[in-house]
């Protein structure tokens, strides 16, 4: 993949690669980080090492290769949507929508027109870009918040429909589980949950590619300017408008696309994917992690799934049911920690886990004292 | 005839809710540019307030006379003060971040109904309302529950003392100002950060209401039914105008009769589709609302 070239590439005036000696061959090798990443990614199944805390099997059962291909597909989508936050500016609460349309329309390719999954695979991105376009297009007609609430009221609708179970087709509350014997037989099964890593990994690297190159594109600077300031965009003679429907469509795309792999992952579509929770969850992932920033929502995305997963099994546990209810009531719900912890976030790291660091690094002046003034005003 | 006019009551009657959501909603976004998220939350803590009480553990509250409306009393009240709280404590840390004021009542609107749902439970409680209530009476041949005409009332109520304080007292003058230009009230030394724990108090006292109310209208208390009251008043919100109260009045009774009628007349459940296809309708002729405000 691309990730090590573009990274020599961003690194290259960096001021802290020493003439020569160790700290340059150090500052070197930390540069090639995230291909050595994909790399232990990529063998991940084959390992039998156990991480006790982390995960309940050893990193290569089955149980542990779910939960790191959830954690992985979330990481993408996660950074999938930051392009609308991120990097163009625009907060939408409909993302799930367009996840939920692929995964929901491929499904309904496969068990009500019978046809083979590549095809229905195609037609269910087909039609979630095609529900971007309509909807975006239609929303960006409102700008702010305004957006944001648009945005909303549409996947709600969406959320809605598909609970309300038209003709039978989309199950409602219950979802639909997809024909197993119309899915490719080497990413159906148990035995065979390591490709299904493997596919989640591919639509990672895939969604880190795609918006790498697409926010270093010409495009991608006017997002920046739309992002900074949006009246100087129209002044410069650029209308907003086309770009911000592109990011719209391309995030939509990643997402519908995000929607297939969740379909393959999970073996069915499910409600919870199309509620507004679940946008929230992605806002959630996406400032915890760093918003803007190129590594920081694929963080922020596989720490909250591998948490939100975690969390859940904590809530069950035997420790917390022999709490006193005081703090037994507040640990059994997930959401009201996750609740907490991103109001904590958004309160005391601003930037995210991505900023952290040079955050740390420069505690005695902060810079641009973007901080601590702001935060007593 | 009869079916018209209960559908008509019933659709006024899920509007004033809408509307007690949707003025608080709107002042706050005109005034700090903040959505707030926490907005169905607080209008939660009205309703398990309200239910709290009236269930008979508030000394002199109960579900019927004077004790209800003691009950409902006490839960505005805790509405109120949690709006209160959520202000100093959440949103004014962010002054200056109007964008991670927003994200901050994300995180306030999910760990609230997660922590109501800890302490009462995530099925939907019966709400204890008075007898009086719970009857109908004959309107044009129709039988109208009572508790609609509550809700309109309340509404009303709720609208008229907004419009006589926005426009006839100086803290009024003050928000008023502040929605059409906060850097000119800030310029002109007002301290609009107490115009905004005001308008907080005055949302939430409004959305705690729509709570109790809420409880009427149902007939029960769910950790979840903020939320999703929460999203049909952000598309009042939008539909009447950012920022306008009058706005959000008009949008309020538009959208709850469409609702009401499209949930009748076509397939059940379809009235909330077409509450968003009309929101889409508007917006491609009117990007700014009913009553031409902008974001």
């Amino acid at each position: 993949m691309s990730t090590a070239t573009e990274t020599q590439r961003h690194t290259g005036p960096a001021p802290a690669a020493a003439p020569s000696g160790a700290p340059g061959a150090a500052a070197r090798l930390l540069r090639w980080w995230p291909a050595a990443a994909l790399a232990l990614l990529i063998v991940a199944p084959y390992s039998a090492l156990p991480l006790p805390g982390l995960l309940d099997g050893p990193v290569g059962s089955p149980g542990s290769l779910q939960l790191l291909a959830t954690c992985l597909l979330f990481g993408a989508l996660a950074t999938g949507y930051d392009l609308l936050l991120g990097r163009t500016g625009l907060l939408s609460f409909g993302h799930a929508l367009y996840f939920a349309a692929g995964s929901y329309a491929t499904n309904m390719f496969l068990l009500e027109a019978g046809l083979p999954f590549a095809l229905s695979a195609v037609l269910g991105l087909c039609f979630g870009i095609a529900l971007a376009v309509v909807l975006g297009s239609v929303s960006l007609r409102v700008t702010g918040i305004g957006f944001s609430m648009v945005t909303l009221a549409f996947a709600q609708a969406g959320s809605l429909l598909v609970a309300r179970d038209p003709g039978g087709i989309t199950g409602g509350e219950e979802g639909r589980a997809a024909p197993a014997d119309l899915l490719p037989s080497a990413l159906v099964g148990i035995e065979h949950t390591a490709n299904l890593y493997w596919v989640s990994l591919a639509y990672l690297v895939l969604t880190l590619g795609v918006v790498h190159w697409a926010v270093r594109s010409p495009t991608g600077r006017v997002w920046e300017g739309i992002k900074e300031n949006e009246r100087r965009v129209e002044v410069l003679g650029l209308r907003p408008y086309g770009f911000k429907l592109t990011a719209f469509v391309l995030a939509g795309a990643l997402a519908a696309l995000g929607g297939l792999v969740h379909l393959l992952l999970t073996g069915g579509s499910t409600p919870q994917t199309t509620t507004s929770d679940f946008t929230l969850s992605l806002l959630v992932m996406v400032v915890l992690g760093g918003s803007g920033t190129r590594w920081g929502p694929m963080a922020g995305g596989i720490l909250y799934t591998w948490a939100d997963h975690r969390l859940g099994d904590l809530a069950g546990s035997g420790a917390v049911a022999d709490l006193p209810a005081v703090l037994r009531v507040p640990l059994s719900q997930p959401l009201f920690l996750l609740g907490v912890v991103f109001v904590a976030v958004v309160h005391l790291l601003p930037g995210g886990l991505a900023r952290l660091p040079s955050r740390l690094s420069s505690r005695p002046a902060p810079p641009r004292g973007t901080t601590k003034e702001n935060r007593r005003p | 005839m009869s079916t018209i006019v209960l559908l008509t009551m019933t659709g006024l009657g899920l509007g004033a809710l809408y509307f007690l959501i949707a003025s608080g909603l709107s002042l706050i976004f005109g005034l700090m540019d903040v959505l707030n998220f926490a907005h169905g939350a607080l209008l939660s803590i009205g309703a398990y307030g309200t239910w709290w009480a009236a269930s008979g553990n508030l000394p002199g509250a109960g579900s019927g006379g004077a004790g209800f409306v003691l009950a409902v009393l006490f839960g505005t009240a805790v509405g109120t003060l949690a709006a209160v709280v959520l202000e100093l404590a959440v949103v004014r840390p962010l002054y200056t971040r109007p964008r991670e004021q927003v994200l901050a009542t994300v995180g306030v609107g999910l760990a609230v109904p997660a922590l109501l749902s800890g302490i009462w439970g995530p099925d939907a409680l019966t709400f204890p309302g008075p007898r009086a209530l719970s009857g109908t009476f004959g309107l044009l041949g129709a039988q109208v529950p009572v508790n609609r005409l509550v809700l309109i009332a309340a509404a009303v109520l709720v609208l008229l003392a907004l419009r006589l304080f926005l426009g006839r007292t100086r803290h009024g003058l003050v928000v008023r100002a502040g929605v059409e230009d906060r850097a000119m009230v800030t310029a002109l030394g007002i301290d609009v950060r107490r115009a905004f724990t005001l308008v907080f108090a005055i949302g939430g006292a409004a959305a705690a209401l729509g709570g109790a109310l809420g409880g009427l209208y149902f007939g029960s208390v769910d950790p979840r039914q903020g939320t999703s009251l929460l999203i049909f008043a952000f598309v009042v919100v939008v539909t009447g105008g950012m920022g306008s109260v009058t706005g959000a009045a008009v949008a309020s009774v538009v959208i709850g009769l469409v609702q009401q009628f499209a949930n009748y007349y076509t397939a059940a459940g379809l009235g909330d589709l077409a509450v968003v296809v009309l929101l889409a309708a508007l917006l491609l002729v009117r990007p700014s609302g009913l009553t031409g405000r902008l974001a």
